[in-house]
């Protein structure tokens, strides 16, 4: 019986070795580097070139990329089993947490050692990659919000980006000048809403707040009070029951059903990408796209914008550390990172940037794209461990003044209360303070 | 060949079934027994911690908001999932031409994926353009917004969940032509009519499957998770939408609390045991098992 048993697990064994193993070699001699990485279709596309190009570059690594849903998840499963990827296409934001977690290797020596050093980037993604001192992931595409303006729906007086408002106070004008009710009242088209579009996280920076200050939590502060009051005026404006209704009719992001592409909403903020799904899915709409207006009397906070940064990370335990920092810095090179961002429509993380860049990229806007996030108003998420949760605590407070459920102040405070004991937890457990 | 030896092949042909039980049940159920007194991460070992997490729960709104959410969704969705079933299953037993296909057709749904399912309920339900309010309105009748109002969201769900209601009406079907013929008759002779003969006759004789899948409607309920994850992200508006497995999974997966989630899951089985053996205690007088 015994003997039974024991080629049974010899079986099991063999077969889990094999697969294993299997996913490493090659027919070749070549050192095969696994890739997980959560783009697919165009963006996967544009990111095979590269590893095409990588592979092509020179003959003893051959990088593998497989496309990965629920990226973060399995990640961090793999890693905690052993046999992670040897690289992970995740997002900036999830550095800290990743890196608290120990689910991270440090690639500070490989940088200084491949010559990469944070001079090569826009000081504001590098911070994004950087967590107490010490580098965790370099980027790939990053991106930043503007807002995208359809000049068929303006009145004159807003019809171009030198015209279109400035402060918050004209901005507010040209949402009622611009924003119409059907026959049947019903909203028909609405200027701009803040909760639609790329970069609502964003808002309580634009007023001067933010998440965090100074190490601690912060969500409830003047200035955010303030913002999300702003935000919770758009409902009040056109009614909580009316704004809901308008925007159930708004269809999926990337398609034609898209409420700027559609025509609902006049103005959309986004990031340089958007380009592309008007290309794609209504190629007709005629627009021009402008920087944020800035809080009445706060010209200092004129050209706000959020980022966000895609990168590749080295999992703990990938079996091929050193060669995969071959791969992420080769991606790092001028021509390779600016051919990535061209072809995803993003403005590119490095501190140089090509007078071809800038004149062949596909979105007309990209200029006003690079500008802002090189400028001294882009603003990073927060880089906390409980940053997920920030969102959602943040996420429902919103949602609670929107339905009427409490006031702005009220719902800041109870979620600053609740994330408060949130980060003392965290503390405790995670960090060991 | 001698019984012993016998018994040990028995043993080695149900091995496959052995092994997937000890690595993919047994391991993880202690495992996570163990966990739920620590802080892990996943990443790093796991901190014994004692009863804190536990005692976190107690404090902790959005847990209770999510069990709330949850057990109300239970208690809407099980009756009501239960009699739709009982009904398709009478009106499926009748001898009417063709009825192999019309079983079919009201089968077919359970089989839809969730995620599509989701997706297609998100149209059906939109409050400007949707299906069912487009029809409210020509009818002079009020059109909730029933995916963004915290009124009407779980409610949402709960009709929806009679969308899955396929293979309990199977069963219940099965529990119906069980039902011997002579009881029918003899209703009859004592002169019950179709409405008599449901209560005293088929209600008691199916009494026991329905308890059944009373007490799997509450597990399956209880951990009701993709439908909503796909519709309400987030569990808006509001967290109205909230439910217990998708907070233990942003928990585990999300916020990297496998600690926590792990209790979590510890004190819904233990709700969800309770919840069985009420059902059980009270069903106790009202379920008939012939014999």
């Amino acid at each position: 019986m015994l003997g039974w048993l024991a080629v049974a697990a010899a079986g099991l064994w063999a077969f889990v070795g094999s697969e294993r193993a299997a996913s490493r070699q090659t027919g070749s001699d070549r050192i095969v580097v696994t890739y997980w990485e959560k783009w697919t279709g165009d963006e996967k596309r544009s990111m095979q070139r590269v590893v095409d190009a990588f592979n092509a570059s020179q003959d003893r690594i051959e990088v593998r990329m497989l496309s990965i849903s629920g990226i973060a998840e399995k990640t961090l499963l793999a890693t905690s089993g052993g046999n992670p990827p040897d690289v992970a296409g995740l997002w900036a934001d999830q550095v800290v947490q990743f890196a608290d977690a120990g689910a991270l290797e440090d690639l500070t020596d490989l940088a200084r050692e491949f010559g990469i050093s944070k001079s090569d980037y826009i000081e504001n993604y590098w911070k994004m990659v950087v967590y107490k001192g010490r580098l965790y992931a370099l980027p790939t595409t990053p991106g930043c919000n503007a807002l995208y303006v359809n000049r068929a729906l303006m009145p004159p007086e807003y019809d171009s980006p030198e015209e279109f408002p400035q402060t918050l106070s004209e901005f507010d004008r040209f949402v009622d000048r611009v924003s119409r009710r059907g026959p049947d009242g019903r909203l028909k088209t609405v200027a701009f809403l803040p909760r639609d579009g790329w970069g609502l996280w964003g808002m309580p920076y634009l007023f001067g707040g933010g998440f965090v200050q100074d190490g601690k939590i912060d969500v409830n502060g003047p200035d955010d009070v303030k913002a999300w009051t702003w935000v919770h005026s758009f409902a009040v404006r056109f009614g909580v029951r009316e704004t809901q209704a308008f925007r159930s009719g708004f269809g999926n992001y990337s398609s034609p059903q898209n409420p700027f592409l559609s025509g609902k909403l006049a103005a959309y903020s986004d990031g340089p990408w958007f380009g592309n799904f008007i290309r794609l899915y209504n190629p007709k709409v005629d627009w021009f796209a402008v920087p944020m207006p800035h809080p009445d009397g706060r010209p200092d906070l004129a050209g706000y914008t959020w980022l966000n940064l895609n990168t590749l990370m080295i999992p703990r335990g990938a079996k091929h550390k050193r060669e995969a920092f071959g791969f992420i810095a080769f991606v790092q090179r001028q021509p390779v990172m600016e051919r990535l961002c061209m072809d995803q429509w993003c403005n590119t993380p490095l501190a140089r940037v090509s007078r071809e860049f800038l004149e062949r990229h596909p979105n007309k806007a990209i200029a006003l794209f690079d500008r802002l996030a090189r400028g001294r108003r882009a603003v990073r998420p927060v880089q906390m461990g409980i940053a997920g949760q920030i969102g959602s605590e943040v996420g429902n407070a919103v949602d609670r003044m929107d339905l009427g459920e409490a006031a702005p102040q009220q719902a800041l405070d109870e979620a600053q209360k609740r994330l408060e004991d949130l980060w003392d937890r965290y503390r405790r457990q995670v960090l060991g303070q | 060949m001698r019984p012993r030896r016998e018994q040990w092949i028995g043993v080695l042909f149900a091995m496959p079934w052995i092994l997937g039980f000890l690595v993919f049940l047994a391991y993880p159920l202690v495992s996570s027994f163990y966990y739920s007194f620590t802080s892990f991460s996943v990443l790093r070992k796991p901190i014994w911690i004692g009863l804190e997490n536990y005692r976190e729960m107690l404090g902790d709104e959005v847990f209770r908001l999510s069990l709330k959410n949850t057990l109300a969704f239970t208690a809407g969705s099980v009756p009501l999932a239960t009699v739709a079933a009982i009904l398709l299953a009478l009106l499926l037993n009748t001898s009417v031409r063709g009825m192999a296909l019309y079983r079919t057709i009201f089968y077919v749904p359970s089989l839809v994926p969730m995620v599509a399912l989701g997706v297609l309920w998100l149209w059906v339900f939109n409050s400007q353009y949707g299906l069912l309010n487009e029809t409210l309105r020509r009818l002079g009748l009020p059109d909730p917004a029933w995916l963004s109002d915290p009124a009407w969201a779980k409610w949402t769900l709960v009709i929806i969940s009679i969308w899955g209601t396929g293979n309990a009406m199977v069963i219940y079907l099965a529990g119906l032509q069980d039902v011997p013929q002579s009881l029918y008759e003899a209703a009859e002779m004592d002169g019950a009519r179709w409405w008599g003969k449901a209560r005293h006759v088929t209600l008691p004789m199916i009494s026991p499957v329905i308890l059944f899948n009373v007490v799997m409607g509450i597990i399956g309920t209880l951990q009701t998770f993709a439908l909503p994850y796909v519709m309400f992200p987030g569990g808006q508006p509001a967290r109205s939408t909230y439910f217990f497995s998708m907070y233990l999974y942003d928990n585990a997966f999300l916020y990297q609390r496998m600690g926590y989630a792990s209790a979590m899951g510890w004190v819904m089985f233990l709700i969800t045991l309770a919840l069985t053996l009420l059902a059980l205690k009270v069903s106790a007088k009202h379920v008939h098992y012939e014999g």
